[in-house]
């Protein structure tokens, strides 16, 4: 509890046991009246001020002038009619600073709960000088310097490790809570928490251009972005809360005028107290709390889930979203070349395999390394002798004095060697030994684990049609929508051909939603890629979704939505997030509209009194804000 | 000139408020303000003294939401 809050909590216990002392003792007249409204201004002094403020700076009618008007004119009233009734008035006051406190501690609870999680930022990096370590600024750590890491600490700068082992734990940036292993010469990224060993790491960014400070930035930017709603609630308590005030002044005014115009008395107490009870329920509260609330609940739920949205407004779209469309590599599948078959092998596979490598040793072409990969163990060059590699077809060598060919179909043909078609899909590698055929290596890239059940998933939140674009062959494209269950594949296209797809979609849903021109349908589109080299079509799409962008900074840029990790699963959920997020929104909005209405309509016709309508008011925001804080618990959606 | 600055403050729709109030602060190119984190981050127009400058940001919150806390 805050300061400001103990004072508030202190305010509202010594005006309560006033009031019930107050109760019991036989007052009257002018001692009863000034001891009640010292209660009165021990509790409300501060409203009375800010409204006072308000009025000055030219903003009439907030919440603060709507109790200040309801609570004077009550007291008033009770002069008036010397009922001497001063409890309703200080009620109303109490229960109004009552709700206030109630929800600036549930309300800074909940954003402790969410800035503790994105509490990512590194404070110093250990920087080692003559044998002792120095605790200095990451600012200050230039690129290439060596920084060490002990256990417990955070990663402060992306780098790659120099010395020693670890566990990782990348919770905070990926949600994903078992420990990722790190050894020497893997990439880490800042943010994570080093668990079991000490690192030396080398840095290879500087602390401005590191993932932590990226995604930080990313973070606190995000409340810029407002969503329709966000505008409506401010753009709407701008137009409602005057209209209110003249509302009420009509209310206190009209019918007492009419009364005396046709003679009969004019009972102006009874309509000012209605129009004061009026003036209590309509105080917009509710709305303009729990509506931006419930969107910093959201994001929040979902930045610990290792889903980075970049506003409210891309929550709002986000949960609309009908069509999905995947690129292919790196986002449905891994994106790394793999050996998925070797076949037709006249000797052993793993002497094919070892020959292959060993030829392909000196390139860096990402199939011969997955070759490399696939043999698995240390490539002995001095092995190797007369590389000759052949542009577009494959390349020859002598490997332990035996000349191998490796390469296509092409290079078989000019070798004049007899080799076997292959029916798998993928890569096909030839390879001949000594001028006769060894057999062919298939290497193809593999589909994510999470692939299938992701489109699966997909579908269950709603999504209604899924489309795979690729720039691989037709075959293997065919195949690999065939596994998933992806409903639609487009293939062969170029990089600039995506962005044409995802025009056409746009159109195509446009076209089906029968819109006049100029007006873009409610089903959204996202667009999900690996932020490498789409930015062009995430920023195409309706919403753009980047995968695994963790230590990418050009996705974090690029999309609206930024999952950390690579897990496909993560864009149902982010959908499922944003869908509740947005059911709350609209369940506080239509339920402090709904009960606001009918108090008000009761109020108006006098059968509303001052109870009701402080329900109307603190009870409806109490609600209104436990129902927001919801939006933070996403974990098991 | 990009600074942000830590601040304090109650409630979300305040927070908006301040966020309205300082961008139409004269000297700020832009503005933002995260209630969730309670950071305020303000772009400065070329050639502007971010202290004087934040100087008329805080007398424009304070006459939006009295209770607010700005840090510079």
């Amino acid at each position: 509890m805050s300061k400001k809050q103990k004072k508030m909590l202190t305010r509202i216990i010594v005006s309560t046991l006033l009031l019930i002392v107050l109760h019991f003792l036989p007052l009257t007249g002018l001692l009863r009246m000034i001891l009640y409204l010292a209660v009165y201004l021990i509790i409300g002094i501060d409203i009375l001020k800010k409204a006072g403020k308000g009025i000055i700076n030219g903003r009439v009618c907030d919440e603060n002038f709507l109790m200040t008007v309801a609570t004077v004119g009550a007291i008033a009233l009770a002069l008036y009619t010397e009922s001497g009734d001063y409890n309703e008035a200080i009620a109303v006051m109490l229960f109004y600073q009552v709700g206030e406190f109630f929800q600036s501690y549930a309300v800074g609870k909940s954003r402790r709960n969410i800035s503790a999680l994105m509490d990512i930022r590194p404070d110093y990096a250990n920087i080692e000088r003559d044998g002792k370590l120095e605790q200095v600024d990451p600012d200050e750590v230039a690129v290439g310097s060596v920084i060490v890491v002990q256990p417990g600490e955070k990663v402060p700068i992306d780098g790659m490790i120099l010395e020693g082992n670890s566990d990782l734990n990348t919770s905070a940036l990926t949600g994903e809570s078992l420990p990722r292993e790190a050894h020497g010469g893997d990439e880490v990224i800042s943010g994570c928490i080093n668990m079991t060993g000490v690192l030396k790491i080398q840095t290879t960014r500087e602390f401005g251009e590191s993932t932590v400070s990226k995604i930080l930035e990313l973070v606190e930017e995000s409340s810029s972005r407002k969503s329709r709603s966000e505008n409506f609630i401010s753009r709407f308590a701008r137009i409602y809360t005057p209209a209110v005030c003249i509302a009420a002044l009509l209310l206190a005014a009209l019918p007492p005028v009419f009364n005396l115009v046709m003679g009969r008395p004019a009972g102006w107490e009874n309509w000012v107290y209605s129009a004061l009870t009026f003036l209590v329920i309509s105080c917009p509260c509710a709305l303009v709390v729990s509506v931006p609330l419930s969107f910093f609940a959201g994001i929040g739920g979902a930045s610990k889930e290792g889903i980075l949205i970049k506003g409210s407004n891309y929550m709002e779209i986000l949960s609309r979203t009908k069509v999905v469309v995947f690129d292919k590599t790196g986002t449905l599948t891994q994106g790394v070349f793999e050996v998925s078959g070797i076949h037709h092998n006249e000797i052993e596979e793993t002497e094919l395999l070892e020959y292959a490598a060993l030829a392909e040793c000196s390139s860096s072409h990402p199939i011969s390394k997955s070759l490399q990969r696939a043999y698995g163990r240390e490539i002995d060059r001095s092995r190797v002798t007369d590389i000759q590699e052949i542009s577009g077809q494959g390349l020859t060598a002598k490997v332990d004095g035996r000349s191998v060919a490796v390469g296509n179909a092409r290079l078989m043909k000019q070798l004049e060697v007899a080799y076997a078609e292959c029916h798998s899909l993928g890569t096909v590698i030839h390879v001949a030994v000594d001028g006769s055929y060894a057999g062919h290596i298939v290497i193809s890239d593999i589909e994510k684990p999470g692939s299938r059940a992701a489109i699966a998933a997909l579908k269950k939140a709603g999504v209604t049609r899924t489309v795979m674009l690729t720039g691989d062959t037709k075959a293997v494209a065919e195949k690999v929508a065939a596994d998933l269950g992806v409903d639609e594949v487009h293939s062969e296209l170029l990089p600039g051909d995506k962005v044409g797809q995802v025009e056409k979609l746009l159109a195509d849903r446009d076209a089906a939603a029968k819109l006049p021109p100029g007006r873009t349908s409610k089903a959204k589109l996202a667009f999900v890629g690996d932020g490498i080299n789409d930015a062009p079509v995430l920023g195409r799409a309706d919403i753009g979704i980047a995968m695994g962008a963790m230590g990418s900074d050009a996705a974090i840029e690029a999309a609206d939505v930024v999952l950390m990790d690579d897990d496909p699963l993560k864009i149902a959920k982010g959908i499922r997030i944003s869908r509740k997020c947005l059911a709350i929104v609209y369940q506080n909005i239509i339920f402090a509209l709904a009960v606001k209405f009918v108090c008000l309509l009761l109020g108006a016709v006098g059968y509303a009194n001052m109870w009701l309508a402080i329900f109307a008011d603190v009870g409806v925001t109490v609600i209104a804000v436990l129902n927001a804080i919801r939006a933070l618990r996403v974990h098991r959606l | 000139m990009k600074k942000t600055y830590k601040i304090e403050v109650d409630c979300a729709n305040c927070a908006n408020l301040m966020e309205d109030a300082t961008r139409k602060t004269p000297g700020v190119a832009s503005a933002t303000v995260n209630f969730m984190t309670q950071k305020m981050i303000v772009e400065f127009e070329e050639e502007q003294d971010p202290k004087t400058v934040m100087k008329a940001v805080l007398k424009a919150c304070k006459k939006v939401e009295p209770d607010c806390e700005i840090a510079f």
